[in-house]
């Protein structure tokens, strides 16, 4: 019994951090970029998420505007932030270290301007979901309806997205400005929209992961932190560059956390995730999907 | 009026000039021939006629309109489409995505399908492998491929950046046939860029020779193939 309960408290925290494993490969597929800002932009949408709650007292209403939010913020700061600091930087190593500092610097900003408007008290963004574990007999498992959500909100992203890269136009474009994109632009395709498409995505994800999650605990401008670790994490270990790879990486994390958790303590939590960082770097140096030389040729 | 006009081209490649003052026409509906050795400046110049690098003086226009200092993307959707060196294919995706790329920005969706179709009849081998993944196809499917992309944007002026590197004699032979039959019934202006200089101007009508960057000369193939000193000196045979 300890196991599956284990197993399910690793299934509903593998699938936030598989979202935001997943925002961060969509941006890193798109840009290169590994955009440490992603923790911001999802905080931020979720404190828009917040607000609307406050004002329609609907936690379903403020979902989508919180994932329009996340859109909104992530297409500016690709469209208005990334795209000057690319124009202005010339070759060389500074140029490609530059975007990526940048997103450093756009988190602590974000962090601030969130605490200036919301203050640091923490705040409760509530679902009507019981937070309560489902009654089996006599035992009380460890997953609520909430986790429940949590599941179902991540694999219908996943879904969603799956279905836009493999059957539509707009995915074609997206994965062949990723792979080449000055072959895509040579085939006629706006290569800088389509990427500020990707980043625009990858917002929507970290929002609905900020949304879902953000219940189960409290809000305050540093509640995601942990979670852009857990979400980096899960990215590599699934290679960085593959979709389906963040997401097994993010269940995989998960569950190993829970089990350390349960079986070794809470103490070791946050070194774990870089324990296991390591030992997948060991093992497997380009992830468990990852395209071959996808990281060293970045 | 030529179509093509280039006047007083330089373009720098770092602090090289890679291409110096270079100058020449090409009329609508002909294929021009670019020779010269590796180095020569020859995918540089193309590059900076699609776009993709900035030019440091001179003029490029093609049908009046200059094509410097133009996004390529807009360049192709204005009828300037570049293949570039080295099989412009991109692996990761299958035969028919590829495809598909050429046409993903057309409005007309009639017409899409018609070329692909088109580019599928030119070239049947692309037909049998629409499912295959790019990286699987040969050196010589891929040029099809590259070439069978850019025309489902229906271009009406075609660069073609050494279409017969490192393929097989018998390949070349048969994508030097494929790109002179397209243009005779598009009716494609085609620049054609090429170290293979017999094979190239076997199928131009004119051929320009360059040499680190500048201008040696030009004028009709025949003529250029008959000139003892030129073969001897540039073409190499």
């Amino acid at each position: 019994m300890l196991f599956i309960d284990t197993l399910l408290i690793g299934l509903s925290s593998g699938a936030i951090y598989a979202l935001m494993a997943l925002a961060l490969v969509l941006v890193w597929r798109s840009t290169r970029v590994v955009n440490f800002a992603q923790a911001g932009q999802a905080i931020l949408s979720t404190y828009l998420g917040y607000e609307v709650m406050n004002m329609t007292h609907n936690y379903w209403v403020s979902i989508p505007f919180a994932i329009l939010g996340g859109a909104a913020i992530a297409a500016f700061v690709d469209g208005v932030i990334m795209r000057a600091l690319v124009k202005r930087s010339h070759k060389g190593s500074v140029s490609e270290i530059a975007p990526v500092i940048a997103t450093l610097g756009l988190l602590g900003l974000i962090r601030s301007l969130t605490g200036m408007i919301w203050g640091n008290a923490y705040l409760q963004y509530t679902s009507p979901l019981s937070g309560k574990g489902y009654m089996i007999g006599q035992h009380t498992i460890p997953f609520s309806p909430q986790n429940l959500i949590i599941v179902i909100g991540a694999l219908l992203v996943m879904g969603v997205f799956a279905a836009i890269f493999k059957f539509t136009n707009l995915g074609l474009a997206l994965r062949a400005a990723s792979f080449q994109p000055e072959i895509s632009r040579l085939a006629g395709i706006r290569v800088d929209r389509i990427r500020t498409i990707g980043w625009a995505f990858a917002g929507a994800a970290g929002a609905v992961a900020g949304a879902l999650v953000t219940p189960t605990t409290y809000l305050s401008p540093n509640s995601l932190d942990l979670l852009l670790v857990s979400g980096f994490v899960a990215a590599v270990i699934g290679g960085l560059d593959s979709l389906i790879g963040a997401v097994l990486g993010g269940l995989l994390l998960g569950v190993g956390f829970a089990f350390i958790l349960q079986y070794i303590g809470t103490s070791v939590t946050f070194s774990a995730a870089f324990i296991i960082l390591i030992l997948v770097l060991f093992m497997r140096p380009r992830g468990i999907l990852g395209s071959k030389g996808g990281r060293r040729d970045a | 009026m030529s179509a093509l006009e280039v006047s007083n081209l330089s373009i720098n490649h770092g602090a090289i000039v890679a291409v110096r003052k270079l100058s020449f026409t090409v009329e609508k509906g002909q294929l021009a021939a670019i020779i010269g050795s590796n180095g020569a400046g020859k995918t540089t110049l193309l590059r900076a006629l699609s776009g993709l690098i900035p030019a440091s003086e001179g003029t490029a226009t093609w049908k009046g309109k200059s094509l410097l200092g133009q996004k390529p993307e807009n360049l192709v959707r204005s009828g300037v489409a570049h293949v570039s060196e080295g099989k412009s294919v991109i692996p990761e995706l299958n035969v028919k995505e590829n495809l598909a790329l050429g046409g993903i920005w057309r409005k007309d969706k009639k017409d899409v399908a018609i070329a692909t179709e088109e580019v599928l009849e030119l070239f049947p081998r692309l037909r049998e492998r629409l499912q295959q993944s790019a990286d699987t196809l040969s050196g010589g499917e891929r040029q099809m491929l590259a070439i069978g992309r850019a025309l489902i944007a229906r271009p009406d002026l075609l660069l073609l950046d050494e279409p017969s590197l490192g393929l097989a004699p018998l390949i070349i032979e048969q994508i030097f046939e494929a790109v002179n039959q397209l243009r005779h019934r598009l009716g494609l202006t085609v620049l054609l860029v090429e170290q293979n200089a017999m094979s190239a101007l076997k199928i131009a009508d004119v051929g320009i020779i360059i040499n680190v960057g500048t201008l040696v000369t030009s004028g009709q193939s025949k003529e250029l193939l008959a000139d003892a000193n030129l073969r001897a000196a540039y073409l190499g045979y």
